[in-house]
């Protein structure tokens, strides 16, 4: 349990860079033990496949003392309007959801965004109807890139633990107060079991304090009374426009503010591995370690293949990706959906940008070997050899 | 809330609006005055921005002139017209996406109970018939079977306002509407009765036309809705705009409605009934 007397050891440092011991558990667990150590106050559900079982033991989490305010709720788009309201109260939240759930619950992301709220939601991707998929697909990543919400891709538990933790001291801070999603593609992460490393039980994030929320509490407490804290009512009023307006434009600028944060919390917003290489793979989730795959039957052929790990899409690493394919004269992007979001963003990031190979793309509930990859790469290099070279 | 939060430090106070010095100087917050002293004290709402003659704006003015403590009220919407007024009330104010009031307020009672364990903090939601009734009925009804302490008061003006005179789902039947061209072919939706079976511990149907009746009804819901669970009222609040009537005859319209389809109700369970009577002992007997 997060003991109140801890609350003034340098807890952070401790529960990033501490000691921790080795746990052989599944992704939806790893959800849990991070929110048993992130003083969560209150958390709320809404059942869908693959997620269901991250907050039956969040729900555990409560039974047990460690969250004092739990329940599951009727849909999804009630869940992130109630976490919503729990957050201008003032607590740390915490709800996760899954794909179809991410579509029924959209109408809420942006309205936490404008409202600068410090919401932590954890979505496990799945396919979205129709056809009926449970399978797993990130294909609702995609549709949710101008929200206005931050958003990181677990690549595995590890990450899915370290992230849901990470996110709330980037989500928290005083210059960007928003909301961040925490990606994982479903089944693989959730349902996997793999070792990881976890801090003590008892190390946990120091308590939220509103008070350095840069938005007033709705607590009837914080001056001013008169507020209407959530996305101002745009009527055909030019000045209600311009105040509108330029909240939005703040709302992006606080995003943008959070990359210091990204880098400093969570060593960067993405990860190179052999960075002098001419062709990269570049992808975020589970696709990363499929592409770790794929490189080492790559290297073990003798082609100097390097790996790019995107873990903050949202911001996304613009310029840093510039940088580590400055000199690449190929990008294969895997995904794990049909609308190739990520390859889209990088493309639209990168100059010479006919770089970017946006395959393979898989989803539906089919599996990425690691030689589909290693197939595009040589495609990809044929392709460019016969137009004299890439 | 205590009134120092409010209170400006001597020498700046000349700075501010005359309308914030009055409501630091003569406001409700922690006196105990209804809908009787109107007129009296300094009210939470004011210059309201509706059409000349809203029910709603009345409705609006008159359960916010009721509340018990508006010093501790946190008021959760919805898009609409109620949203006018609501936005521009000495309250905290949330309005959020469409017909999700009931789940927001959920969610922010709970919090408050957390963050104040020994404090009154009310929410109440007040949004128009259409939040309540269609978009958000799900939300609304889930509410009150979780039996949360929240107070929903519906502002019902039988038709969607701000979008341009929408049938809602609590328009009369055969009410020629857009939407509705050939008038609407079923009944209001008996939300009032509905409170009831889901769980709501009193419940009121009233006017804009009995001031002092909305006035103890609000008040008595949202006391009920601190100790013992969700309570409800519906307010009928006629839109001349839309329903077509000159703006003067707005309360002869609810006085009708009073005495037709809108008589005045209420229900509440046998623990509520017991809290009021100890209440109203209290306070004093407030008199129609
Ligand atoms: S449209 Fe009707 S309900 Fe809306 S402000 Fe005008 S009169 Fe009031």
């Amino acid at each position: 349990m997060c003991s109140e007397k801890k609350k003034n050891r340098d807890t952070i440092a401790e529960l990033l860079h501490g000691l921790r011991n080795k746990a052989f558990i599944t992704g939806s667990e790893a959800v849990a033990e991070a929110v048993k150590r992130a003083n969560v106050d209150m958390a709320i559900a809404y059942p869908i496949t693959p997620q269901s079982e991250s907050m039956h033991l969040v729900g555990e989490l409560f039974a047990k003392g460690h969250i004092k305010d739990y329940y599951r709720a009727e849909n999804e788009f009630a869940v992130m309007a109630a976490v919503h309201g729990a957050a201008l109260g003032g607590g740390r939240v915490f709800t996760a959801t899954s794909g179809p759930g991410t579509l029924r619950a959209m109408e809420m992301f942006p309205v936490w965004a404008g409202a600068r709220q410090p919401i932590v939601c954890a979505f496990m991707c799945r396919g979205v109807s129709l056809p009926p998929s449970i399978q797993p697909e990130n294909i609702e990543m995609g549709m949710l890139l101008d929200t206005g919400m931050l958003m990181l891709h677990a690549e595995n538990g590890q990450d899915f633990f370290d992230m849901i933790l990470q996110a709330y001291l980037v989500a928290e801070q005083p210059d960007v107060h928003l909301p961040v999603g925490v990606f994982a593609d479903g089944f693989f992460v959730t349902h996997t079991r793999e070792e990881m490393l976890l801090p003590p039980e008892d190390c946990c994030l120091p308590p939220y304090d509103p008070g350095f929320a840069p938005v007033p509490v709705f607590d009837m407490e914080t001056p001013p009374m008169r507020i209407t804290r959530d996305p101002l009512l745009n009527k055909s009023n030019f000045i209600s426009g311009n105040a509108n307006a330029s909240w939005h434009q703040e709302v992006l600028a606080a995003a943008e503010r959070a990359r210091k944060h990204i880098a400093h919390f969570m060593g960067g917003l993405l990860e190179v591995e052999n960075p002098g290489a001419k062709i990269f793979i570049a992808a975020s989730g589970t696709a990363v370690s499929q592409s770790r795959e794929a490189l080492r039957m790559m290297q073990a052929e003798g082609m100097d293949v390097g790996l790019i790990k995107i873990k903050s899409i949202r911001p996304f690493p613009g310029s840093e990706l510039s940088k580590a394919l400055e000199a690449a004269d190929l990008v294969v992007v895997p995904e794990f959906n049909a609308g190739g979001w990520l390859a889209r963003e990088i493309r639209a990031t990168i100059d010479r940008n006919h770089r970017v190979i946006g395959a393979p793309r898989v989803f539906g509930g089919m599996t990425m070997p690691p030689w589909l990859i290693v197939e595009e790469v040589k495609k990809a290099l044929g392709a460019g050899q016969s137009r004299g070279g890439c | 809330m205590s009134k120092k939060i409010i209170t400006p430090v001597a020498s700046l106070a000349h700075i501010l609006p005359e309308d914030y010095r009055d409501l630091v100087e003569k406001g409700p917050h922690g006196k105990s005055v209804g809908i009787k002293d109107l007129g009296s004290f300094k009210e939470i709402t004011e210059e309201h921005p509706h059409c000349a003659g809203c029910g709603v704006s009345l409705g609006v003015r008159l359960a916010l002139a009721a509340l018990p403590a508006p010093e501790d009220t946190l008021v959760v919407g919805t898009p609409g017209c109620s949203f006018f007024a609501l936005s521009q009330t000495a309250v905290n104010y949330s309005n959020t996406a469409f017909g999700n009031q009931n789940s927001v307020a959920s969610g922010l009672k709970r919090m408050l109970s957390i963050r104040y364990p020994d404090k009154d903090k009310d929410v109440v939601v007040m949004a128009g018939d259409g939040g309540i009734a269609d978009i958000g009925l799900d939300m609304t009804l889930h509410s009150w079977f979780r039996g949360e302490k929240i107070s929903t008061i519906m502002l019902d003006n039988e038709v969607y306002g701000n979008t341009g005179g929408q049938e809602s789902g609590m328009s009369p039947e055969g009410q020629v509407l857009h939407m509705a061209p050939k008038g609407k072919n079923f009944k209001k939706i008996p939300v009032f009765e509905m409170a009831r079976t889901a769980g709501c511990v009193y419940g009121a149907r009233v006017t804009i036309a009995s001031p002092k009746r909305l006035g103890r009804a609000v008040n008595r819901a949202i006391l009920l809705a601190r100790e013992l669970g969700p309570t409800y009222v519906q307010i009928y609040t006629p839109c001349p705009t839309n329903m077509k009537f000159s703006p003067a005859d707005t309360i002869r319209i609810a006085k009708e409605a009073g005495s037709t389809h809108y008589a005045f109700e209420e229900f509440m369970t046998e623990e509520a009934a017991l809290r009021i009577a100890v209440m109203e002992g209290e306070q004093g007997k407030i008199q129609d």
